[in-house]
Formats: structure tokens, C-alpha cells, sequence
């Protein structure tokens, strides 16, 4: 019981119902079902990113181009949706996963084959993917008018009050859940990045995991390339840039260790939740938006401490015991 | 008994090999190609211009290299020049002396450089994640003291070193940027303490063993990377003559670029001042030739990009080849 009390998942769980509470006291709207739906509904693609980054993460790696892959399959399928407004939107999304994969395995291509170092690569990759989108957008807009009917629609479904965004996550989740916890591909993913010369010992192949992970990461980029598209109704130069950081930030307040090898899904899940409710609260308690990237910069280094403060400990336990 | 020599034997040869020499030969034939596209290359004022494009980045580029080299990075260098420029507007605009004014700005990113070596070295978390965590924090604090106001006073000597001239011909910016460069090289390749970077970057574990203070180095490192932000942040105010929140926005890149074009090897123990100087030539020539043939600043972008990936991944990719070979 104690052990599950002092559980870091749980804890995150407590620090949100908390914050909730008191966002509540502070301006009582924030806490009606249509404003909590909302809440849920704006964060639900920092879930769907964090948990694909997670498995980045998991192999001691990160990827910083996610924000610029969103931001160019979203535009590509955008002013594809301009020319031919008649596809079905199925369509569109099936070919925004398929964008997002290939920059995605460019960049594991890079790491992995070529050997570029993944801060190099993505750093890189980042602002090249961003450049791309001036070269075939012309550095103009698309904006809602532009857009068929059919595009935007399917974001508006609802189930039980809930959004599509919303049900979409949750199955991320599911998928996230049983593929990490389950399957050989997720217990070797904890491995690699647990112990990289061990893993490879017993025979993981690491190139292929490498580039395996940056190929998912990019699929849910692109995949949100499309949902932020038809959610913002407007595909700019600008959209989502700067979102790579937001992202990491859910994931290591969610507890997954940057040195690779620990973290649970759940945890990631809690982690963009924590990270989406703070972005909503912040408007809701007169704090200017502008403070916005300050607080999640100070949140990102405070989780980062904590973190490393909680591994350290556990590694001078171990000590003992031996 | 055989005698294992201190050096190898200087072997003209030798040269051919070195990783300056072919940067060397990038930079001739970069010069060579412009100078033949548009005749507007080769002119002396224009050629002494171009260097504004690059001479504030490139002092930043000394202190990263040195980061660099010791196995660390800085992602949080161009946040660093945000947050000074404020200060040094906020300061002029409070009506301070003109050298109190400077001397706070560079005191405001040494302090922000400070803040990142402490994190790091006290609790024992790789800079890149806490660089990354400073990045938005920095910037984020530029953000919410400006919100969407700008500053456009700065003292006279700001100015003046912002984009003027010595004896009418050389740039303060670029004068600053050689000066340091002669200064930085003669740290890293002839003293003790360029000897223990090095030392520091290839085994930082060694390193403590043999006596070498590494958290103090790294600390020390830090902090002069955020001074250096803070001076280079003067010359672009100046030079710029208005600051606004998003100022130098994506600079870390184009820095953490000039340093591994130019030889530095990113996980630490190698590299020369001389590589990255002529790397910093190579981009500076090449956005400029690129800016004079009317290529929009995404291009340059996206080949800084392309750039950075190629330089790093083609030499390791034919190494694998020839290992496969044999």
C-alpha cells in the first residue's frame, strides 16, 4: 500500500486533481465538464506526441524535429486539399501518416546508417523541415475557407460529449499501452535503452530499432500534422514551432528518464495532462500568455532535477544492498 | 631500444590529410565559384560588409567550441542573447551611465550561463537536457518582461559598436571576433588549461582522477558561454538598433553548425580553433554569395541544415564502407 502511495504516477495524479481543485477555487468555470472537455480536447495531441517521443526517449535518444515534421506534412496535405477538394479525408490522413514516416526515417536513417549523432540530426532535420514548408507553401497561408467541408468535419465528431481528439488519444494510449508492455518490440525498447551493450549482446538489433522508433514518431507527427490542420483550420509557415519542447517537457514531467530505459506510459499520459492543464489554467487565472514559455521552461528543469534526484538515490540504494 | 618520438615526424604529406586543409579547399573554391556567379562578390566594401552577417555568432562560436570540445553543448546561447539585450535596454531606458549599462548586460548573461553550469555540475544532468530546459526558460522570461513592446534606445557606443568602423574599414564586431580567436587558440592548444579540455572531453571520469577539476571547468565554461552571448548580444542590438523578444531566434543552431562543420567532434576530445574559424569563413562567404544571387534566408537554412547532417554523416559513412572492405 505504502509502495503505491509513493508511486511517482500516482503522486503526478494527486499534483493534477490538486491543481484542478484550486484552478477551480480560483475561477469556477474551469472546472465545468464542457470547460474540462475542452481542456481535454487541446491537449490531446501533446498526449499523442509525448507518447510517440516517449519511445525516442526510451533508447536514450530525443527527437527535435517533430514540431517542423507536424507543421510540413500538415501543410502538404493542406494545399493538396486546396487543389483537390473532393478526396475523401481518409484520404488525407493516410497520406499525412505516410509523410511524417519517411521524414521520420530520415532522420533514423541519419542516426542510424550514417551514424549522425541524434542531437545533430534532429536539430538539423528540424530546421530543414521547417525551411521545406516556405519552399512548397511560398511562405503563404492556408486558411479555413480554403478548406472542403469533408477536411474539417470529422475533428467536430462527438461520442458521449467527448471529442474525436479525445477518443483518438485514448487509443493512442491503449496502442502505446500494450505495445510497450506487451510485446517483445516494447520489453527490447526498455532494454536498449537500459543497457545499450548488454541489449546488443543478446542480439537486438540496434540500428533497427533506432530507425523502428523514429519511423513511429514520425507516423504520429504526421498523423498530427493533419489533426492540427483541421483543429486550427489554418496550415501556416509558423504553426506548431517551438511545440518539440512542449513535448519533451510532458515527457520527462511524466518521469521518463532521458538516460533511456525507465518510464511507463501511464506516466506520460499524466505528464501531458499535467503539462495541457497548466497551458489552460493560465489564461484562466490572469496570468498573460507570455509567461506561458518562462513557466514551462521552469517546469521542464524542475521535473529534470527531481527526476535525477529520485534515479541517484535508487542507484545508492543498490550500493548498500550489495 | 627503439625511441617512440614525442611528436610523429612533419611530413608535408601529413597536411593533405588534416581536416583544415580540405576546409581550406571548401573556402577557396566556395570563393572561387562566387567571384565567377556575380561580379558584386569581389568587391572590397562588400566583402568587408558581409562579415556583419556572421561576426556575432562567430564569438559565440569560440566559447561553444570549447563546451563543446569537453563533451557538453549549449542549446540555450541565442535565449542567453535575448534575455541581455533586454537588460540592456531595460538599463538604458532606466537612464543608467553608458559602461554601468554594459557592464550589467554582461553581468546578465554571465549570470544565465552561471545558472546553467550550476544545474549541471550540481546535480549531474547532461547539459543538452538542461540547456533545452533554459532555452524556452530564458526566453520565455525575454518574453514575459518585453510581452510585445520593443526597445529602440541604446547608448551612443552601442550603436557605435554596432555596425561601425575602425579607422573606417574594419568592423568593431569582426576586429572583436579575430582578437578573441587568436586569443582562444593560443588557451586551447598552447596551455595547460586547453590541454585538460581536452583531457575532459575524451574521459570525463580520467579527468577527475588524474586531479582535474572537471565540474569547475565545466562551470567556468558555462559561464563564459553566457558572457560571450551577452557581448555578442551588444553588437547585435546595436547593430539591429531594436530588440524585440524573438531576437537571434534559431542562432544555436546556426553556432553548434559553425563548430562541428568545422572539425569539432560532438561528443568531445577533438578539434581546433583554426577549423572552426575557417568553417565560420565557409558559411559566412556562402550565405552571403547565396544572399547576392537573391536565394530567399530559407535557403540558407535549409542547406545549413543539409550542411551539418553531410559533414558529419559522409565521413563516418565512408569509414563504415572502407571497415567493411577490409
Amino acid at each position: 500500500m505504502k509502495k503505491f502511495l509513493l508511486n511517482r504516477d500516482f503522486i503526478l495524479f494527486i499534483i493534477i486533481c490538486i491543481g484542478l481543485i484550486s484552478v477551480g477555487f480560483a475561477n469556477p468555470l474551469f472546472i465545468t465538464p464542457s470547460s474540462i472537455s475542452d481542456v481535454l480536447t487541446d491537449t490531446s495531441i501533446l498526449i499523442i506526441l509525448a507518447l510517440s517521443q516517449m519511445i525516442v526517449i526510451l533508447i536514450r535518444a530525443i527527437d527535435l524535429s517533430v514540431a517542423s515534421n507536424l507543421a510540413l506534412s500538415g501543410m502538404l496535405i493542406s494545399l493538396l486539399s486546396t487543389v483537390h477538394p473532393e478526396l475523401p479525408v481518409y484520404y488525407f490522413i493516410a497520406l499525412s501518416c505516410i509523410i511524417g514516416t519517411i521524414l521520420g526515417v530520415l532522420n533514423g536513417v541519419s542516426i542510424a546508417i550514417l551514424k549522425v549523432p541524434f542531437i545533430v540530426t534532429t536539430l538539423g532535420t528540424m530546421s530543414i523541415y521547417r525551411g521545406l514548408i516556405y519552399f512548397v507553401s511560398d511562405g503563404k497561408q492556408v486558411y479555413s475557407s480554403e478548406f472542403s467541408e469533408d477536411f474539417l468535419a470529422l475533428i467536430h465528431f462527438k461520442f458521449l460529449s467527448l471529442s474525436f481528439l479525445f477518443w483518438l488519444a485514448v487509443a493512442v494510449f491503449i496502442i502505446f499501452y500494450i505495445l510497450l508492455n506487451h510485446t517483445r518490440f516494447g520489453r527490447n525498447l526498455y532494454s536498449l535503452g537500459g543497457n545499450p551493450d548488454a541489449a546488443k549482446y543478446i542480439g537486438i538489433n540496434e540500428n533497427k530499432y533506432i530507425i523502428l522508433a523514429y519511423s513511429i514518431s514520425g507516423l504520429f507527427a504526421g498523423l498530427c500534422g493533419y489533426l492540427w490542420v483541421a483543429r486550427y483550420s489554418v496550415a501556416s509557415t509558423q504553426i506548431a514551432i517551438g511545440f518539440e519542447l512542449t513535448v519533451i517537457s510532458a515527457c520527462v514531467v511524466g518521469g521518463i528518464s532521458v538516460m533511456g530505459g525507465v518510464g511507463t506510459v501511464l506516466g506520460c499520459l499524466l505528464g501531458a495532462l499535467l503539462i495541457g492543464l497548466i497551458r489552460n489554467a493560465l489564461p484562466a487565472v490572469d496570468i498573460s500568455q507570455f509567461w506561458q514559455l518562462a513557466i514551462s521552461g521552469a517546469i521542464i528543469l524542475l521535473a529534470i532535477i527531481i527526476n535525477t534526484k529520485t534515479e541517484q538515490r535508487k542507484e545508492k540504494t543498490v550500493m548498500v544492498q550489495e | 631500444m627503439s625511441i617512440i618520438p614525442d611528436k610523429p615526424p612533419f611530413k608535408i604529406l601529413d597536411i593533405l590529410y588534416k581536416k583544415e586543409f580540405i576546409l581550406f579547399i571548401v573556402l577557396i573554391s566556395i570563393l572561387i565559384i562566387n567571384s565567377n556567379i556575380t561580379p558584386y562578390f569581389l568587391d572590397l566594401y562588400n566583402l568587408i560588409d558581409s562579415t556583419f552577417l556572421f561576426s556575432e555568432k562567430a564569438i559565440i562560436a569560440l566559447t561553444m567550441t570549447f563546451i563543446i570540445i569537453a563533451r557538453h553543448i549549449d542549446l540555450s546561447v541565442a535565449s542567453i542573447i535575448a534575455v541581455s539585450s533586454c537588460v540592456l535596454g531595460y538599463t538604458t531606458s532606466l537612464g543608467y551611465d553608458t559602461w554601468m549599462v554594459l557592464l550589467l548586460t554582461l553581468f546578465s548573461g554571465a549570470l544565465c550561463g552561471a545558472f546553467n553550469g550550476a544545474i549541471i555540475t550540481k546535480f549531474a544532468i547532461p547539459s543538452i537536457i538542461v540547456t533545452i530546459g533554459t532555452m524556452s526558460l530564458f526566453r520565455g522570461l525575454a518574453y514575459s518582461f518585453l510581452e510585445d513592446s520593443y526597445y529602440n534606445k541604446f547608448p551612443k557606443l552601442v550603436s557605435n559598436l554596432g555596425s561601425g568602423y575602425l579607422f573606417g574599414y574594419i568592423p568593431y564586431a569582426f576586429l572583436t571576433f579575430i582578437l578573441l580567436a587568436f586569443v582562444f587558440a593560443f588557451i586551447l592548444h598552447k596551455t595547460s588549461v586547453g590541454k585538460k579540455i581536452y583531457s575532459i572531453g575524451n574521459n570525463p571520469d580520467a579527468a577527475q582522477y588524474t586531479g582535474i577539476a572537471v565540474d569547475r571547468y565545466t562551470f567556468v565554461l558555462f559561464t563564459l558561454n553566457g558572457l560571450f552571448s551577452a557581448i555578442a548580444a551588444i553588437f547585435l542590438s546595436g547593430r539591429l538598433s531594436s530588440v524585440r523578444p524573438n531576437i537571434a531566434f534559431g542562432w544555436e543552431l546556426e553556432i553548434i553548425t559553425m563548430v562541428v562543420l568545422g572539425g569539432v567532434y560532438i561528443y568531445g576530445g577533438s578539434g581546433t580553433i583554426l577549423g572552426v574559424v575557417i568553417s565560420i569563413f565557409i558559411l559566412g562567404m556562402l550565405s552571403f554569395g547565396l544572399g547576392l544571387l537573391n536565394i530567399p534566408g530559407v535557403g540558407i537554412i535549409i542547406f545549413t541544415g543539409l550542411l551539418l547532417i553531410l559533414s558529419i554523416g559522409f565521413p563516418s559513412f565512408v569509414r563504415t564502407l572502407r571497415r567493411k572492405n577490409e
